[in-house]
């Protein structure tokens, strides 16, 4: 096996990670500051890269597409939060569980109904497109190297918000206590409304930017929905630090176990049941690395609580 | 308000009463159904124990539903093969005996969930139900990506396992049999709820610290309820690879999960009979909205909403009131 | 100090830089009642937390009945004889009052991994549920839920689950808290009785329950034991005076 590929692996690693990263981020705030298991946020990852598709076609510019992915799903998600998520907050896990799972039911049905079960296609632009040559001779798609790229720029943005800024300051207090920030007069009902646009918009930009490098289809929020959970359990509820920690090391492992693990099982036995036996266990990878962490650490790596 | 326990007579009495009323009309679409609907309701008085009477909000319960669909695809298909099972240590044929079948199923399931129980019970709140959800998705990727047994595209077996005495091919025989279950399984239930154990769990979901302090253990309790939970819910998995005569990775997907608790929730949670009532209501929706409209589901969730911010008892708490089974 | 039936020897356990209990040496002997006050903060809590097994010390021991039980868990101190009290109610309040104390029956005399008979065709359990109901005065109320019984009630009920495990010695988190005048004063008659049955390490806010009730009493402030005495001795002491009565009193 090849340096190169493995530098292509780490990279693709890298990019899924950042992926997740995006929906994680939004969770874990939601989780951390509001105390809410949101399923529902596959569904605004789904509804970002609806968007993007449907505006890329009208319009066929990709950045009005990544705008409208973002406004669209913190639309949704201003709405689902003012309609439903608001009196799941004082409830516990279980309602939060069901009725955002009936949110899913809603969401993903009403969208196959407006734009049908067949999957549309969002393109990458020309100047985003072809492959870059990175040092070394490594051939690499330059939008996926973009998708690196925004994915850190957002981590960083992120990170400045919330160590910076005086809505950050109300999240970080929010997080500790709730009644305490209710006594020094931040409107909070207000700060929970504009938690969950700031992690709608996220997971819709994630969804139009990975939409552009797979089919975007009714129920492909879900998926990415599991492993983003899988994140933020890693990283420690309601931690940025965590999230971004955890989604690197999920993309990595997924992405470096389906490659190396057949190939460590070939030292041991035939190649086709090599194959077989690393790619099931490939797939489970990431679920035995979180239920290993939860082992080690039941509250995650950077988590205080439970 | 009516008591409790005529809601639940009425609903057996109901669900006995349709499939044979469409045997005497003869709709054996309408047998199927209520057969789906009943061992649906097997699946969720499973995660009932766990989730009603023990606390512990399971997303994973797909798993055991998923073994024991797995436990009779892989037995069947031995025996419709004529391969054996295993040859070490000791030659084991499959078998299309559903007895047999629902015995590995249950204590394959029973197994699994004593592992899975042990390390998620280390967990607590949203990490429990992240951790049982990722169990769950463990097993699904698992049986897509292990080609043995089909893979993605699932096990079909040809003709349904066989019990003494009846010709399960027939829709009511089988329906009699998986009903017949559905009300022992009640019983061991009603029974447990009232039994020393159940008194235990009971206060263990409300007040570790205080079952602590009278000297048991309260992991100990939840764990032995989340294996007789699973256990439970890995026979009605058996019972519906039979309905279907198939078993595939849906089996184990992190939906059947969601619906499996959507039939909890929907009847009442920790009502004897709310998982049976979810169940029947749930077939009875998809079969009725699903005819009127391709997207039914939309209707599925706005009603559970419903449910879930405005009816907290579910269907039976509205129509018997707050008072709880055990009571 | 040998006939110690409960004695912890240099307990400390710290939170980050607060020194929560510091050196805390207690005992309770035969047929006492062994207060304890201190200031909020004192550190009562915690320490009662690591007498029960839910906390464990940084350093030193906890000896129950002559054993050292300090590696011991909850579970395991309770089924040797160790009853405590909440002071914020820990009882299972969607039950009836009867079930409650059939659980603390079943703690100390039953098994819980019986599945099929009903719990309450149990003639030992229930017996011995419905004789603590009695002596705590709540046998009329045995078939409410918790969530029905009034504050008082409560504390009474929590007495009656602890004295089903028929206990060697008693721990009690703040019983008298949030009891008016008359209920104080009928709890104190009560627990002035049970001493004789086992003896009682007390935390109490209470001064009027403590000085009617104690044989000694340990005073606690910002983790570390400032006084131990009797009722005089602790009135005349100016060490208390200074860091407590002077301040809180």
């Amino acid at each position: 096996m090849s340096a190169i590929l493995i530098i292509e692996q780490i990279l693709n690693g890298l990019q899924f990670g950042v992926m997740l990263f995006l929906m994680a981020a939004g969770l874990t705030l939601i989780f951390g500051v509001m105390g809410l298991i949101n399923l529902a946020h596959g569904s605004l990852y789904m509804i970002g890269a609806f968007a993007a598709a449907a505006v890329a076609g009208l319009t066929g510019s990709f950045l009005l597409a990544l705008v409208a992915a973002m406004a669209a799903a913190a639309v949704a998600g201003v709405l689902v939060e003012v309609v439903v998520i608001r009196r799941l907050y004082a409830t516990d896990h279980l309602d939060q569980v069901l009725a955002t799972f009936a949110l899913i039911l809603i969401f993903s049905e009403g969208t196959r109904w407006m734009f049908g079960s067949f999957p549309l296609f969002l393109d990458i632009p020309d100047y985003l497109s072809g492959p870059v040559t990175l040092p070394g001779g490594i051939q690499y798609p330059l939008y996926r190297l973009v998708l690196i790229g925004a994915g850190l720029a957002v981590a960083a943005g992120l990170g400045l918000l919330i160590t910076r800024t005086r809505i950050g300051i109300q999240i970080r207090a929010g997080e500790n206590d709730r009644e305490m920030i209710a006594a020094l007069g931040v409107d909070i009902s207000r700060l929970y409304t504009l938690i969950f646009m700031l992690g709608a918009a996220l997971a819709g930009l994630a969804g139009a930017l990975v939409g552009a490098i797979q089919s975007v289809q009714v129920g492909m929020g879900e998926p990415v929905l599991i492993l983003a959970f899988v994140v933020i359990v890693i990283g420690g509820i309601g931690s940025i630090k965590g999230a971004l920690v955890g989604a690197l090391l999920v993309g990595l492992t997924d992405t470096l176990g389906g490659i190396f693990l057949p190939e460590l099982f070939k030292l041991f036995t035939d190649p086709a049941t090599a194959t077989a036996a690393g790619a099931s266990l490939a797939s489970m990878a990431i679920y035995i690395l979180m239920g290993a962490v939860l082992i080690w650490r039941p509250t995650g790596l950077f988590g205080a609580r439970a | 308000m009516i008591r409790e326990a005529y809601v639940n007579m009425a609903v057996l009495a109901l669900l006995l009463i349709v499939p044979v009323w469409a045997q005497m009309t003869g709709e054996p679409f309408t047998i199927t159904l209520a057969t789906r609907a009943v061992i649906f309701a097997l699946a969720a008085v499973g995660l009932n124990v766990a989730l009603g009477l023990g606390g512990m909000v399971s997303l994973g319960h797909a798993v055991f539903f998923g073994i024991g669909g797995y436990a009779m695809g892989i037995l069947a298909f031995h025996a419709q093969t004529f391969t054996p099972v295993m040859t070490w240590p000791a030659d084991v044929p499959g078998t299309k005996s559903m007895p047999i079948i629902w015995l590995v199923a249950m204590l394959t399931s029973g197994l699994a969930a004593l592992a899975i129980g042990a390390l998620s019970l280390r967990t607590a709140g949203v990490y429990f139900i992240m951790i049982t959800l990722a169990f769950g998705q463990m097993a699904y990727f698992f049986t897509i990506s292990w080609p043995t047994y089909g893979g993605e595209d699932g096990l079909s077996i040809y003709v349904r396992n066989g019990f003494p005495g009846l010709n399960t091919l027939a829709p009511m025989p089988f329906f009699a049999i998986c009903f017949t279950l559905l009300c022992l399984v009640l019983l061991f239930v009603a029974l447990l709820a009232r039994s020393p154990f159940g008194l235990a769990l009971n206060a263990a979901r409300q007040s570790p610290a205080r079952v602590q302090t009278v000297g048991l253990d309260p992991q100990r309790l939840k764990l032995v309820a989340f294996v007789i939970s699973g256990v439970i819910t890995g026979l009605a998995g058996a019972l519906f690879a039979d309905l279907n005569r198939f078993v595939s990775p849906t089996m184990f997907s992190w939906q059947m999960s969601g619906e499996i608790m959507v039939f909890v929730i929907l009847g009442g949670v920790a009502r004897l009979c709310g998982p049976v009532v979810g169940a029947v209501v749930f077939v009875a929706l998809e079969h009725i909205l699903g005819d009127l409209s391709d997207y039914w589901h939309i209707w599925l969730g706005a009603l559970l909403l419903v449910i879930v911010l405005f009816a907290r008892g579910g269907i039976v708490g509205l129509l018997a009131g707050r008072a709880r089974a055990h009571d | 100090m040998t006939d110690a039936v409960l004695a912890t020897h240099g307990l400390s356990r710290s939170f980050g830089a607060l020194r929560a209990t510091n050196e805390v040496s207690i005992d309770l002997r035969p047929g006492e009642i062994h207060a304890i006050i201190g200031p909020n903060g004192a550190g009562k809590s915690t320490l009662i937390a690591q007498i029960c097994g839910g906390l464990a010390p940084d350093a030193g021991r906890v000896e129950f009945l002559g054993r050292d039980v300090t590696g011991w868990d909850v579970a395991a101190r309770a089924r040797a004889g160790l009853a405590r009290t909440f002071q914020v109610s820990a009882l299972a309040t969607e039950d009836s009052v009867l079930q409650n104390v059939l659980l603390g029956a079943l703690g100390a005399g039953g098994s819980p991994w019986r599945f099929l008979r009903p719990a309450l065709s149990d003639r030992d359990l229930r017996d011995r549920a419905e004789a603590a109901l009695t002596r705590v005065g709540l046998q009329d109320q045995a078939a409410l839920r918790v969530s029905e019984l009034s504050h008082g009630q409560r504390r009474q009920l929590e007495v009656a689950v602890a004295l089903t495990l028929s206990p060697r010695a008693f721990v009690m988190d703040e019983p008298m808290a949030g009891l008016g005048a008359e209920g104080s004063a009928q709890l104190t008659a009560f627990l002035d009785g049970l001493r004789a049955e086992a003896p009682i390490l007390l935390v109490e806010h209470d001064m009027d329950a403590v000085f009617a009730l104690a044989d000694r009493i340990t005073v606690l402030v910002y983790g570390r034991i400032i006084e131990t005495g009797t009722v005089d001795e602790i009135r005349a002491s100016p060490a208390v005076r200074d860091a407590y009565l002077g301040g809180a009193a």
